[in-house]
């Protein structure tokens, strides 16, 4: 296998929307931080962008085909991590989910997300036939399930749902039979009541609170609230930038990350929402191009495994902004502050490229 | 995401206007500027009541978990008794989680030193300064100045919006009274603060308008005197200016301290003072309604006078007791002889009166009474005044559907019996009388018009009668001579009232609480009067013994005032000028003056 592809060939019009959105929410951070003891932290979020650039060139370089054939092994050092997490990892909020790592604190089920994208690609990609037999359904189900199950313990229910998507528009594509998941979806409904007895009392609070938001006005139902008061009030041009109330005096919860889209919705308005919106869309469809124009199986499965997991991550933080959903801690993808989830996207997108180009090749 | 779109367009253009409004109640919190109540002045512009600035302890209950862990700490911390301050917390459960409790109203240097050092691991406690009453200490003047007390929910909702829950009223006394005056307006603060509640900046203030101060027409130094000769006795003073209705000396004990109220009385006090057998929280002055005693005889003294039914020079020869309707009524433990009027006043002669009173007949004596205030309220500007009790036929008929007795009126005519007066009552009505019948309503506040006046205008001669007769009971050898004022023509008249029959008495046992209530109400000058004292001393004994000296210290200081403090050179009593008094009296007077007091004599019991 060769080395293939120029400066030109990678794909400038998806990292312009990427650039864009980062900027945007560099700006916010700013706004958000600028005058609280937070302050500087759009300069941290930055160096970690430009870091995750890099990575996402080095991954991109590599050939896809060699970082999936050591899909198995990078399953095994996630999981392995995971468990470190669980017994060693630093808690924060609550939960168990960071390691320190080189003076950082490095979210292992950040990487974990990449690592099963790239196991479901080669698994399904090594599905040579149209129809997903059942067998493979319980292969995919125990592969991500292990994982899965590590990270709800941490606990982090957020970013074990987010690995479902992956699972789910893989099967699709790769051919589900309509018996099998009708199967599924009645096998989940199922599990509902049992779910809820193991859901820790902050995540069961969370989703009363957002059933009945007005019953607990201070609780979790306080965050979903003080989030909408911030879209609400912001109008359609908004309050402008450093001066929307809820944002700047704290009513919005962790305002320069989850909520961010919040913050933004307050000071730059509908209008601001619109183009943020239009971006993550205008994101979204070039990733499914670019999988669509994918040399190989792998290729498509791999890349469309990315979309998916951006795609649930925006639209469930959008949702949660404006109280279509609870709150579970999901961030907005390139937008909001956090080092391991800015990495996990860079490295995201590197496969993306890393796919794109290699689509002439062979 | 289309929907989602929609979701922003409806929050952000739909019902934008609500979340503004939501996002402006959050920024902005609306701080109250408490308004200070009005002071308190004496006649002289000397403080009486006034405010300084405490602390309130604000319990912050955001985070009930943390509350319910730090609660023990601030317990042993601000020396709170934790199953009080747990009740407390429990108690506020219905109220929304961001408005603070009040767990401690009057912080100590210490609880403050405590919230103070603890900022970081107690951060639940707040300060809030607050303006609190400031009384004279010791109960003086308690009952006239009242006491303030948090608005009940009762006042907030009759009050038409004008009081708010919390809102600190007057709930006695000229408190209750003037509370409008006193009050003012509370302003207010709207203050920018972040998610945690601190203020980070300020929109604007309405600054408070302080309540305005009140004037009284009490004089501090006769005050003073009337505490002080009251300390440890029941009873009341009420000194008054007869020519304008102005009260300069307002007291009554036993008392209570309104300080205890001005925090917040905890329940076991307030039961006390409900519940003690002294009655500490009725305001006597204008509260306790006691039968007159022989004070009542200038009152018939007039209806006599002004009636022209018995001819003035009615003389009666006293043995000592009288016969009326078959039952006997004793007068003296002595007999008096001769009676004329000059001298059954001067020497408080019963026999003398019971003749009277049989001639004049109940209910003429009953018009006079009343026509000279009796009977009804003064109108002072104090809540809760009775109105006292003076009988008739008609009263006893519609009240008891009974007849009225004639030996009754023998009783009445002494003041027993049913009649019932108060102190303030007496000081006005007496105040009136001997000022010709002009009866200025009493006031305790300043104001440059007199107050309103009743009339009912006695005879010249009838006035200068009486007060000739009343100078002579002080100063002629008559019950009140002890209490003479060499230079000062102080006049009065002495009552000593029985609590309860000479019968009861004896049933009873217990002679302490039943001594006779002891009256005197005195004035001076003896024209034109410019002060007049009404002192009841309960279970006083003997008018002449208790509470003529009280009225007599009162009188003296009013004149030391007004002359500088220097006694007036002249010590003998000037005489009389109007009336030919006996000669006899006339000529002993000056060597009698020095002389022990006669005493006055007990009433003989009206069912005897």
């Amino acid at each position: 296998m060769r080395q293939s592809g120029g400066i030109r060939d990678y794909d400038w019009w998806l990292l312009a929307i990427v650039f864009s959105i980062c900027g945007i929410g560099l700006l916010e951070i700013w706004s958000a931080t600028h005058a609280s003891r937070l302050a500087g932290m759009e300069w941290r979020q930055l160096s970690w962008i430009l870091l995750g650039l890099v990575f996402m060139l080095a991954i991109s370089r590599l050939d896809y085909h060699v970082v999936l054939n050591r899909a198995p092994i990078l399953y095994g050092l996630g999981v392995i991590g995971l468990i470190t997490v669980l017994a060693v990892g630093h808690t924060r909020f609550g939960a168990r989910r960071w390691l320190p790592v080189l003076g950082q604190f490095l979210q292992v089920s950040e990487l974990v997300k990449l690592v099963i994208i790239l196991l479901l690609a080669r698994f399904y990609a090594e599905v040579r036939t149209d129809r997903l037999s059942f067998g493979d359904l319980l292969k995919v189900g125990a592969l991500t399930a292990v994982p899965l199950g590590l990270i709800l313990l941490q606990p982090d229910l957020g970013t074990a749902l987010v690995l479902v998507p992956a699972v789910v528009v893989g099967a699709y594509l790769a051919g589900i039979q309509w018996k099998h998941a009708a199967l599924i979806v009645l096998a989940g409904a199922m599990m509902i009541p049992i779910g809820w007895h193991v859901l820790k009392p902050y995540q069961k609070e969370r989703v009363t609170s957002f059933l009945h938001p007005e019953e607990d006005a201070r609780g979790s139902g306080y965050q979903t609230l003080q989030s909408k008061i911030a879209v609400g009030s912001g109008g359609f041009w908004g309050k402008g930038i450093g001066r929307g109330s809820q944002n700047q005096l704290g009513f919005v919860p962790v305002r320069y990350s989850d909520f961010i889209l919040a913050a933004l919705a307050e000071e730059l308005g509908f209008a601001g929402v619109f183009v943020t919106l239009l971006l993550y869309t205008a994101l979204l469809l070039r990733m499914i191009q670019n999988a669509q124009r994918a040399k190989d199986r792998a290729g498509m499965f791999l890349v469309m495994g990315v979309a998916a997991m951006v795609g649930f991550h925006v639209l469930v933080n959008v949702a949660m902004v404006i109280g279509y959903m609870p709150v579970t801690g999901i961030p907005l993808p390139l937008m909001s502050y956090g080092g391991s989830a800015t990495m996990f996207m860079f490295l995201a997108l590197g496969l993306v490229m890393n796919v794109r180009l290699r689509r002439f090749v062979n | 995401m289309s929907l989602l779109l929609l979701g922003f367009w409806k929050l952000q253009i739909v019902e934008s206007d609500r979340y503004d409004q939501l996002a402006e109640q959050n920024r902005v919190r609306t701080v109250p500027v408490i308004a200070p109540r009005g002071t308190m002045l004496d006649r002289e512009g000397r403080v009486l009541v006034d405010n300084y600035p405490s602390f309130s302890v604000l319990l912050l209950r955001d985070d009930s978990d943390e509350v319910d862990r730090l609660l023990p700490q601030i317990a042993d911390g601000m020396n709170l008794s934790l199953d009080d301050l747990r009740q407390q917390v429990q108690d506020a459960g219905g109220l929304p989680h961001f408005q603070p409790i009040v767990i401690k109203p009057e912080a100590s240097p210490s609880d403050r030193d405590f919230i103070e050092s603890h900022r970081v691991d107690v951060p639940v406690l707040e300060m809030l300064m607050v303006y609190r009453r400031r009384y004279p200490r010791g109960g003086f003047m308690a009952h006239a100045s009242g006491y303030v007390g948090e608005v009940s929910s009762q006042q907030v909702e009759d009050s038409g919006g004008k009081y708010k829950p919390g809102d600190i009223v007057g709930k006695m006394g000229l408190e209750r009274q003037y509370n409008e005056q006193l009050m003012g307006t509370d302003g207010m603060r709207r203050v920018i603060v972040n998610s945690v509640g601190r203020e980070v900046g300020r929109l604007d203030q309405t600054d408070a308008i302080p309540g305005k101060p009140i004037q009284l027409t009490i004089d501090y130094d006769l005050q003073a005197i009337a505490e002080k000769d009251l300390a440890g006795k029941r009873g009341a003073v009420v000194a008054l200016n007869p020519a304008n209705g102005e009260i300069l000396a307002m007291a009554s004990q036993p008392s209570y301290d309104p300080n205890d109220f001005a925090v917040s009385i905890s329940k076991d006090e307030w039961q006390q003072l409900n519940t003690d057998p002294e009655h500490p929280l009725i305001d006597r002055a204008i509260q306790a309604q006691l039968a007159p005693g022989s004070m009542f005889k200038i009152f018939e003294t007039a209806a006599m006078l002004e009636s022209k039914a018995i001819p003035e020079d009615y003389k009666v020869f006293c043995p000592g007791y009288a016969e009326f309707y078959g039952r006997v009524f004793h007068d003296a433990e002595k007999d008096h002889g001769e009676v004329d009027l000059h001298k059954a006043i001067v020497k408080s002669c019963d026999v003398y009166f019971y003749n009277v009173g049989k001639q004049l007949g109940i209910d003429r004596i009953s018009y006079y009474a009343t026509k000279l205030g009796l009977g009804r309220k003064t109108g002072i500007d104090l809540p809760g005044e009775e109105p006292g009790l003076v009988p008739s036929e008609e009263w006893k008929e519609r009240v008891f559907h009974q007849k009225w007795y004639p030996g009754e009126t023998i009783s009445v005519s002494i003041g027993q019996g049913a009649t019932v007066v108060t102190p303030t009552q007496i000081a006005y009505t007496i105040g009136g009388l001997v000022s010709g019948g002009v009866f200025h309503q009493p006031h305790m506040l300043i104001s440059g018009t007199p107050s309103p006046e009743v009339d009912f205008p006695l005879s010249e001669h009838t006035v200068d009668f009486i007060t000739q007769a009343m100078w002579g009971v002080v100063n002629e050898d008559g019950t009140a001579a002890a209490s003479r004022l060499p230079g000062i023509e102080f006049c009065g008249k002495t009552g000593t009232a029985q609590v309860i029959s000479a019968e009861g008495k004896e049933r009873a046992g217990k002679p302490g609480d039943l001594k006779n209530n002891a009256w005197f109400v005195g004035f001076a000058p003896r024209r034109n009067p410019e002060i007049v004292v009404a002192v009841l001393v309960q279970g006083g004994g003997f008018g002449a013994v208790s509470a003529a000296p009280i009225a007599r210290d009162i009188v003296k200081a009013y004149y030391d005032k007004k002359t500088g403090g220097k006694q007036p050179p002249e010590l003998i009593t000037k005489a009389p000028a109007m009336r030919p008094a006996p000669e006899a009296a006339m000529a002993q007077q000056s060597q009698l003056a020095t002389t022990v007091p006669a005493d006055e004599k007990v009433p003989a019991a009206t069912s005897r």
